[in-house]
């Protein structure tokens, strides 16, 4: 062991001089927080609206001037025909059209039913769904609000949903978001730098050096993944605080979990980055390789779609993915304060993870050099 | 025997069906300067990555040092220094970096390494440079301080693989300069090159071809027994004969 703090020094200096990795330690935290966190919001404000009034009644005006005065649409004006409003969809000029029926506001009077159009531009499938849930809910309160009035009866009778969202309670997206940002940060530094760092050496052909000196092969592992296990941790530290300087974020539980789960996530991140590093000869190569593996323990982790909405098979590969655990421990903690105890369950998993990722990749590694 | 640093018997080194070094026996006498002679591709530098345990021979035995290189790697690789074909020392260290980090890991006490950076900067009178990133030096002094830089923990022996290759003649000859200084404080000096004009300059040569000891013996002799002028007259001869 006595050339490990040789080789702590040593990397130390290169990541200090490395115009490459510097950038992606110290800029990437701020870039992912600060611009993803807002960009990331599933939120829909100013949906363009048109309407076809064939009625142009007081009823009909009521519910545009909801529609006027909502912060979720703007309205873009109204068209004489069904084709017209159509035009304006496939021209990109509006994303709904609501179509009101002429007889509309004598059908609420005497009390019929009555129906209105949407039509949606379906293209991204999240957006139509927010807006239709959105118009879905200015008329609902247009309905109630003149059943209230006494000018029609409150029809059929519907009960009134009062709901009430826990741990989130405004459903805030950046307190869902920002977690898996960490995640994120810390699973980057973890699998890019170490897996480029290690390969560094052999592209530069240091590593033969490296090989004929008395250095044990596991000194000069510890010696290449130690930094990055303190840097990724950094990492979480410095996401966390801009969560909470910046977005105010809440930390009901205790910071200190998230920080154990991140020791024992990141060897089974480094260990992936290790085995990546094993099988590549380039920089370059590492890169690719990382970003492919990066994206699918983004996409299967729950970060930006439910993992219960997955298919089953689909939520069968979640389960090997160590990214998902630490999204889900980093909601739990910080939004409902879940203690070591509640995710227990996930230390145990990462903690094998940790255990046989490193395993395998001290292995590859040795195949490699030998 | 005694005598014998270096002692390889039947060595031989397949990757799959190719062989690339083919039952070669050689010894080196402690203080040579013995050179490895070939074409690229002759199976120069598998045969010093074995020496150096960098590879392990698929049969034969090997002795460095006085030590197995198959089960005492650990004590071979304490007594051997090594310079690789590709550039050894970091880019990105500054040259008081690059001398404390490999004299660190070879387990150098503090005052011993001190004495020796010291003793390094003055020979290649690199004290102003001290601080600089290798990357910024000329090619010919990084060599010469990556040789120096091989040298740092006293090996008994020392491999240099192409050392002189890509550099100019002066800059060859300082080395060479550098190799005879080594030699003469009893390191046992290997080394591999295609400069045919460089084999006078070692007690012993071996010349590969295709994986086999073509001649091995003191340039003078090997000379007289292909009754030949120069070293590229031999080389000519044996590559003839081979093919």
């Amino acid at each position: 062991m006595k050339a490990l703090p040789h080789l702590l020094k040593k990397e130390f200096r290169q990541i200090r001089r490395n115009k490459a990795m510097l950038p992606i330690i110290f800029i990437m935290p701020f870039v992912q927080l600060l611009i993803l966190v807002n960009a990331a919001d599933f939120e829909i404000r100013n949906i363009k609206i048109a309407f076809e009034d064939a009625d142009r009644s007081m009823a009909s005006q009521q519910l545009i001037s909801r529609f006027t005065s909502s912060p979720y649409f703007n309205v873009q004006g109204t068209v004489n025909s069904a084709a017209e409003g159509l035009a304006l969809l496939d021209r990109d000029k509006v994303t709904v059209v609501l179509r009101i029926p002429s007889g509309f506001e004598r059908q609420l009077q005497s009390n019929h039913h009555t129906t209105l159009a949407v039509d949606i531009n379906g293209i991204d499938g999240q957006a139509a769904g927010l807006s239709r849930a959105y118009v879905g809910s200015i008329i609902r309160e247009f309905q109630s609000s003149i059943a209230s009035r006494g000018q029609v009866s409150r029809g059929q009778g519907a009960p009134g949903i009062d709901e009430r969202y826990w741990y989130n309670a405004d459903l805030e997206y950046r307190n869902m978001m920002l977690p898996g940002l960490l995640v994120l940060l810390v699973t980057m530094v973890g699998l890019f730098l170490t897996s480029m760092n290690i390969v560094r050496e052999i592209e530069m052909g240091t590593i033969e050096q490296i090989n004929v000196t008395p250095i044990r092969k596991y000194e000069f592992i510890i010696g290449k993944l130690l930094p990055f296990w303190i840097i990724g941790l950094l990492e979480l530290a410095l996401g966390l605080s801009i969560g909470v300087l910046v977005y105010s974020i809440p930390i009901v539980g205790s910071v200190w979990i998230l920080f154990l789960f991140a020791m024992l996530y990141l060897p089974a991140i480094m260990g992936m980055g290790l085995i990546v590093s094993s099988i590549t000869k380039t920089q370059q190569q590492a890169m690719f390789v990382s970003w492919f593996l990066m994206v699918i323990f983004l996409l299967m982790s729950g970060l930006f779609t439910p993992i219960e909405n997955m298919p089953k098979w689909a939520q069968a590969i979640t389960l090997f993915n160590p990214s998902a655990y630490f999204i889900k421990v980093v909601r739990l903690v910080l939004l409902k304060g879940s203690s070591l105890w509640d995710v227990a369950h996930e230390f145990g998993v990462i903690t094998i993870f940790s255990i046989v990722m490193t395993t395998i990749a001290v292995f590859a590694y040795k195949k490699r050099v030998a | 025997m005694d005598d014998f640093v270096i002692i390889a018997n039947e060595l031989t080194r397949k990757f799959g069906d190719f062989v690339a070094v083919d039952s070669v026996s050689f010894n080196v006498e402690r203080g040579e300067i013995f050179g490895f002679l070939g074409a690229n591709g002759a199976g120069k530098t598998t045969a010093m990555r074995m020496m150096c345990g960098l590879l392990m021979p698929t049969s034969g035995e090997i002795h460095v040092a006085g030590y197995n290189v198959k089960n005492e790697s650990d004590a071979v690789k304490k007594s051997i220094g090594y310079m690789s074909q590709r550039f050894s020392l970091y880019n990105d260290l500054s040259v008081q970096e690059n001398i404390d980090f490999y004299g660190g890991i070879y387990g150098l006490s503090r005052n011993s390494l001190k004495q020796r950076s010291q003793q390094l900067l003055d020979e290649l009178d690199l004290h102003q440079d001290r601080n600089r990133l290798v990357a910024d030096l000329p090619l010919g002094i990084k060599q010469r301080l990556a040789f120096s830089t091989a040298l740092i923990h006293d090996p008994s022996i020392v491999f240099l693989d192409e050392p002189t290759s890509g550099v100019d003649p002066l800059t060859r000859r300082q080395f060479w300069e550098m190799i005879q200084s080594a030699a003469e404080r009893g390191i046992t000096v290997l080394i591999t090159t295609h400069y045919l004009d460089e084999a006078e300059y070692c007690q012993r040569i071996s010349i590969m071809v295709d994986g086999r000891l073509a001649a091995y013996d003191t340039p003078e002799n090997i000379r007289g027994t292909f009754n030949a002028e120069t070293m590229d007259e031999v080389f000519l001869k044996i590559t003839r004969n081979s093919s």
